[in-house]
């Protein structure tokens, strides 16, 4: 099926081609707002949607979505978490609350729990190496961990329907 | 020498710190009236005489740089500013965008005037969403107030600042993949030269500086530049000012600290970093983000003979004041002033490949070098770590390595080597110890 944006993601892409001098400069902002809109993935009909509203050949798109690692290609669980195990949050515990994570969630990084519910994965450096640990989760941080800290943050998102 | 000062992080940690009304009860939006009732031409000389070496990691001068900008021309100039902060070790840009974010767009405004520029684009990374709210906040507020816009105080010259967004890569933190990335194309570096001055972004004269460069620049306008170039202990290398200083790691209070240029590794780690957790030895401090090379603690560099650097002679690492300057001379790189503490609980194998799986991700792909270089390094580390690994590919790691540096594109080859080359060297025994016993002999981890 097309896809295609509500009015008010409309409005925002309007917006945001307003910004730049030309349509290309736009790619990643509008990829960021369809992917938003598609469950959080960028699927080949986003791609070829943004092509087009952008006058860009669907190759160049497809080129961004591969290079950024924050455009997924596959469908993710309803919410995201990274764990940051850069050497800062390395040095204390990072490493050990993604092997609780992956134990807790029955998944390696890179994948998805069984529900749907949470896809698991690494992060490098997420530019609060004076917090660490760290994890984000969705677009939310959360800093000075410890693994109980951490399991109550996977029971909300194990819970939430 | 410590000498705390709290120009930028004056809020940090106070209610509605990122406000219009709290940031000009403190004193804001004074510098830009005085660098807007002046000349573009005094803008530029007076920024260099601030002294403010680029806060990035390359520690050039922002004045200069500003300078280099044409002085005629019929394209449209534009100012960006550097927020994809992600180099490892490094927190401060963060800190400024999501509790001050208005003294960057302040620096914004002054920056933007000075190069002739009537737009700038804040490329912050797709992680940072607090930072891109409280920027997209602040250009709301400064827009309401008539402070950005056709009239910024009263001047007739335009100035509009933008947030764009990046999409999780650490490359586009270096400026011309960064000015790629603005483009909507992929984050690879380009050539040089061209350099941005002459062509940037679409093909037009542009400035890439950093968030704290620009975001201090208020604070040295208000001062007058020459003196907030005084604060600096290093004012006589040309390395002014106050910054940031950010510590990580094994101390008991890691975190942001502002103070006066001179501040020392020691002085951050133990007097303002409250020493290392549980009282342990240092195994080693990396400067400023992993691209640094790692320092031991014993460790007194050889500087030139030059008799300016004869105050240093003789000091370990950890009692050299932080300078551009004065690390590039001492065989290191300052880099963001950002260090990373390992105490001796740490091992040095397990150390680097953590930092070369972190370069290894994050390699473009678009030089062979580098590209096959982070991953040969680091596929020999998982050998080395996994207890079988050899001496003679402990020694390949120096061979790759040194055929990475210089090779490249980018600057992000020699940042990729750096780290492989001081690990190996200053941790030899370590290594080869490791390697002949398969890592049985090994009890350190990464953590305490």
């Amino acid at each position: 099926m097309a896809f295609a944006l509500s009015a008010e993601a409309e409005q925002k892409l309007n917006d945001i081609l307003s910004r730049y001098p030309n349509k290309m400069a736009a790619c990643i902002p509008v990829l960021h707002l369809c992917q938003e809109a598609n469950d959080n993935w960028v699927s080949d009909d986003v791609i070829e949607f943004v092509a087009q509203r952008l006058e860009l050949g669907s190759a160049h798109v497809k080129g961004v979505v591969t290079f950024y690692t924050l455009f997924n290609q596959k469908r993710p669980g309803k919410h995201q978490l990274w764990v940051c195990h850069t050497l800062s949050c390395a040095l204390r515990g990072g490493e050990d609350i993604l092997h609780h994570c992956e134990k807790r969630l029955g998944v390696h990084a890179g994948g998805t729990s069984k529900d749907g519910k949470v896809t698991l994965r690494t992060a490098e450096c997420l530019a609060a190496c004076g917090t660490a640990p760290v994890i984000q989760v969705d677009k939310k941080y959360y800093e000075n961990l410890s693994i109980a800290e951490v399991d109550r943050i996977i029971d909300t998102l194990v819970k939430d329907g | 020498m410590i000498k705390q000062t709290t120009y930028l992080s004056h809020s940090y940690g106070k209610p509605n710190s990122w406000t219009l009304s709290a940031y000009e009860s403190a004193g804001g939006y004074r510098g830009v009236r005085k660098a807007l009732s002046m000349t573009r031409e005094a803008v530029v000389e007076e920024a260099k005489k601030a002294h403010v070496r680029g806060r990035g990691g390359a520690g050039f001068d922002c004045g200069t740089k500003w300078s280099f900008m044409p002085k005629e021309s019929k394209k449209p100039h534009y100012l960006v500013v550097n927020a994809d902060e992600g180099e490892p070790g490094t927190f401060k840009d963060r800190s400024i965008m999501e509790m001050n974010p208005h003294a960057l767009i302040e620096g914004c405004i002054i920056g933007s005037y000075a190069i002739n520029a009537h737009a700038c684009y804040i490329y912050v990374r797709d992680e940072l969403h607090l930072s891109k709210e409280r920027l997209w906040g602040a250009i709301k507020e400064a827009k309401a107030k008539g402070y950005l816009g056709k009239n910024p105080f009263g001047k007739e010259y335009e100035v509009e600042v933008y947030v764009h967004t990046g999409a999780g890569a650490y490359i586009c933190g270096e400026e011309t993949a960064l000015l790629n990335s603005l483009e909507g194309r992929r984050g690879e570096p380009r050539l040089k030269p061209p350099f941005p001055a002459q062509y940037g972004a679409f093909g037009c004269p542009s400035t890439v500086n950093n968030v704290e460069t620009l975001a201090i620049m208020p604070t040295a306008f208000e001062m007058g530049a020459d003196e907030f170039s005084k604060l600096s202990e290093l004012h006589s290398f040309n390395d002014g000012g106050a910054r940031l200083f950010g510590v990580s790691g094994h101390v008991k209070k890691p975190g942001i600290y502002e103070a006066c240029v001179g501040l020392t590794l020691r002085e951050l780690i133990y007097d303002l970093g409250g020493g290392v957790l549980e009282g342990r030895a240092i195994l080693g401090v990396v400067p400023g983000g992993s691209s640094c090379p790692v320092h031991l603690p014993d460790e007194v560099p050889t500087l030139p003979a030059d008799p300016k650097w004869d105050p240093y002679r003789g000091k370990s690492i950890l009692d050299i004041p932080l300078g551009v300057d004065t690390f590039r001379n001492a065989g290191s790189m300052l880099g963001t002033c950002c260090a990373m503490v390992m105490s001796d609980a740490v091992d040095p194998v397990l150390a680097l490949h953590n930092v070369m799986r972190f370069y290894r991700h994050e390699s473009c792909g678009q030089c062979t070098p580098c590209r096959e270089g982070c991953g040969w390094i680091e596929r020999i580390l998982n050998k080395i770590v996994a207890g079988k690994g050899s001496i003679a590919e402990l020694d390949e790691i120096h061979e790759i390595a040194n055929n990475i540096t210089g090779n490249t594109i980018c600057a992000f080859g020699d940042g990729a080597a750096q780290p492989a080359l001081a690990f190996v060297r200053r941790y030899r025994k370590h290594f080869e110890d490791y390697i002949v016993s398969g890592g049985k002999s090994q009890t350190r981890r990464l953590t305490l």
